[in-house]
């Protein structure tokens, strides 16, 4: 009688188990308390917790909203593309636009400021994933995602896509600009 | 009965019923099939990833990476479990297999939907990977094609339970099911969970690719979809540890510790492995942080405690066996005389190693909440699931294959030597892909992305660090590494099946099934028969492992971005 036959006492449930087993099943549930407890935990005292603040939106309207918002703080333009270079005010809103095949404006903030973004894509699924700081996003069309950033280094940083968005995924990088 | 055709295997004195024995057979050999084929993608893959080789050009690696996912993670997958369920059902409970006209359906309609949906994908059209997120739109073939192959899989899972419910009823068994059939009863059921969301997504997304609807919400597709795609994977887990306990049953004629342990750890499988699926989710927008936390430890960690148990009990039972056979020495001397050089114990041996270590660990700490952010979309999600359903499962089913064919086929295995040496090559490889990919995820490089380099952008580009060019390279090399592996063990099967030596009804040279540890073996070590010290000290190693990198994980966090 192995596991291939069936069980040797019939009546299996009612053997009692080797406490070597029970030695484990109860460190290892306890582990499991341990790690249930570590994310709402991370959520009092950890500073790294994505918000889900999220609004129902349409490609035109968070397009226009981008835009507005490129036009009142733009401070200049500058990369191959020329694109617009937006220095918002510390502690207030930023939008990106996720599209075939890039990330649009530039934007330039200030190390130790905190900032709302709004990130949303005009077309297909993007994958928001800012370097070298590893933070990974997904970016959905028709859904205005509204969390906060507070950069804590200076430098130039690189939003690329790891969501695969068609032929030209790979194109895909944008810039945020990280002053002191 | 007198109309079905039975046989007596004279090696293992296993029955098999002649309907379900061609089905096997026939399932199985797709199965292999379609690991060749995805396979071969699989090396496209890896050379274009190797960014000094860069093999294929984007369009075409696009291309592969959808059909190297599709062909491995479903075709192979789910033709060999179907395969693995007629043997759990029809030869363990001895019984006729229920309606062979349907399975033989169900097996048509499987291999229909695999050939379209190559022939589709090959045309190009369908570069959407195997997720398809809408609104990226595929060829309508694309999604009926897996429709009908998921339609041939419920068949055979509906054919699986009818020969429960014949087994039952015509008495061929005794008592309750062996342990192996109760946990690939456990494969069935999370299977028509799957298959069942997998339509509840895939047929909207057809007729939205024909124009008959609207418009697909892109989360609700998201949420579904991942009902469908990580369940899929968790009918694997449960018929790799339904092969892992049938190994161990096989080589060493263990039993489990306790029954009542390994079965309620497969039940747990049902009840919270698959609702686990929003794990897939902790980045995305409009879903809150509660059913975030909630879908990830309540539903997750009590899954992971399933693993956990299994990972003792399936060791564990093997040194309780090799003790009650004479191996009592020391902690250890119980494994150090495990038959090493036979493919099936060392493939299943390195087959819960690395889904423990490497797989098992890495993704519990990245379906913690916070800590995803970190991975999501990297190619660490990847590397973790090579180890998990590559090293972890597709290992397994080849172990049991090395045994399973001589038995089913009557052919003895050919190319032996080659065959002592092929676990350890690709589970060597397949770690390497694992531990790569993870690395190089690790450095943020992104899952699905043709060129790290960024040529072709007009001059905005990102510097990766050199280490992750290298972890790319080396990830390059063990696929190399892997496929020839995974070649070897195609070339053993198939050489097996058409040059073997014919069997007949001799006995084979070696016997193929070692003879149940019987209850005077156990009870001749005294009152602990099943004192399992040595696993409990791998278990431990193992415990301090997990705890550690989690921890470190969580450090790793702190010092990114603050993010609210």
């Amino acid at each position: 009688m192995s596991s291939l036959s069936p069980p040797v006492k019939k009546l299996w449930w009612n053997e009692p188990i080797h406490k070597s087993e029970l030695m484990w099943i109860s460190l290892v549930f306890v582990w499991g308390l341990i790690m249930t407890f570590m994310m709402p935990y991370w959520h009092v005292v950890g500073k790294q917790n994505l918000g889900t603040e999220t609004y129902k939106t349409t490609p035109k309207a968070f397009q226009a909203s981008a835009e507005a918002f490129v036009e009142q703080y733009t401070v200049r333009n500058e990369g191959p593309r020329n694109y617009p270079v937006v220095a918002p005010p510390a502690g207030g809103d930023v939008y990106m636009i996720a599209r075939l095949w890039d990330w649009w404006p530039i934007l330039e903030l200030k190390k130790g400021e905190s900032y709302r973004f709004h990130l949303s894509s005009l077309d297909w699924q993007h994958g928001f994933s800012l370097q070298p700081a590893n933070i990974n996003i997904q970016v959905l069309p028709n859904y205005e995602h509204v969390f906060t950033l507070t950069p804590n280094a200076s430098g130039e940083y690189s939003v690329i896509c790891n969501e695969y968005c068609g032929i030209g995924h790979h194109l895909m990088i944008g810039k945020i600009l990280v002053v002191d | 009965m007198t109309n079905h055709i039975f046989r007596t295997c004279p090696d293992t004195g296993l029955k098999f019923h002649d309907s379900a024995e061609k089905l096997m057979k026939a399932n199985a050999v797709a199965a292999v099939v379609f690991l060749l084929v995805g396979g071969f993608y699989g090396l496209l893959v890896g050379l274009t990833r190797w960014q000094a080789v860069h093999l294929l050009p984007a369009d075409d690696f696009y291309m592969v990476l959808t059909a190297h996912g599709i062909n491995v993670l479903i075709f192979w997958m789910i033709f060999f479990e179907i395969a693995i369920l007629y043997f759990c059902s029809s030869v363990l409970l001895k019984c006729r297999l229920a309606t062979p006209r349907w399975a033989w359906l169900g097996f048509a309609l499987m291999l229909i939907g695999a050939i379209a949906n190559n022939v589709v994908v090959l045309q190009g059209s369908s570069s959407v990977m195997m997720t398809s997120y809408v609104p990226l739109e595929a060829h309508p073939m694309f999604y009926l094609s897996l429709i009908l192959f998921a339609v041939g899989a419920l068949i055979g899972c509906f054919v699986f339970f009818g020969t429960l419910v014949i087994a039952k009823a015509e008495k061929t068994y005794e008592g309750s099911v062996p342990l192996v059939t109760f946990g690939a009863i456990t494969a069935a059921v999370i299977a028509v969970f799957t298959i069942v969301s997998g339509a509840i997504i895939l047929l909207p997304t057809f007729l939205w690719s024909v124009g008959l609807v609207g418009e697909i919400d892109t989360l609700a597709y998201r949420l579904i979809w991942w009902a469908f795609g990580h369940s899929s994977q968790q009918i694997n887990v449960a018929a790799h540890v339904s092969v892992w306990y049938a190994i161990t049953a096989v080589v060493f004629g263990a039993r489990p510790l306790s029954e009542k342990v390994s079965r309620t750890a497969f039940l747990m499988y049902i009840l919270f492995l698959q609702l686990a699926s929003v794990h897939h989710l902790l980045a995305d927008p409009g879903v809150s942080s509660n059913f975030k936390m909630f879908n990830t430890s309540y539903a997750m960690y009590l899954a992971v405690m399933a693993s956990m148990v299994h990972g003792l009990t399936v060791p564990g039972s093997i040194e309780a066996a090799q003790r009650a056979r004479g191996h009592t020495a020391g902690l250890f001397t119980w494994l150090r005389k495990a038959p090493w050089g036979n493919p099936t114990f060392s493939g299943m041996f390195i087959s819960l190693v690395g889904f423990g270590f490497l797989g098992g660990i890495t993704g519990v700490v990245m379906g913690a909440e916070q800590i995803n952010v970190l991975v999501h979309n990297t190619l660490y999600v990847p590397g973790h699931f090579h180890a998990t359903v590559v090293l972890g499962s597709t290992l397994a089913f080849m172990a049991l294959t090395y045994w399973l064919v001589p038995v089913l086929f009557r052919r003895e295995l050919v190319l032996k030597g080659l065959a002592r040496w092929q676990p350890y090559l690709f589970g060597l490889g397949m770690s390497g892909v694992a531990l790569f990919l993870m690395g190089a995820g690790t450095l943020g490089v992104p899952r699905r992305h043709w060129d790290i380099g960024f040529a072709g952008t007009g001059g905005i580009t990102h510097e990766f660090p050199a280490a992750a060019y290298t972890m790319l390279a080396l990830n390059g090399m063990s696929v190399i590494l892997a496929v020839i592996g995974g070649a070897a063990f195609c070339v053993i099967i198939v050489g097996t099946l058409l040059f073997g030596k014919k069997l007949g009804d001799e006995k084979m040279a070696q016997p193929c099934i070692v003879a149940p540890v019987t209850d005077e073996e156990y009870n001749a070590n005294g009152g602990s028969a099943f004192a399992i010290p040595g696993t409990l000290v791998l278990a431990m190693v193992f415990f301090v492992s997990f705890a550690l990198y989690y921890f470190i994980n969580w450090k790793y966090l702190a010092e990114t971005w603050g993010i609210a």
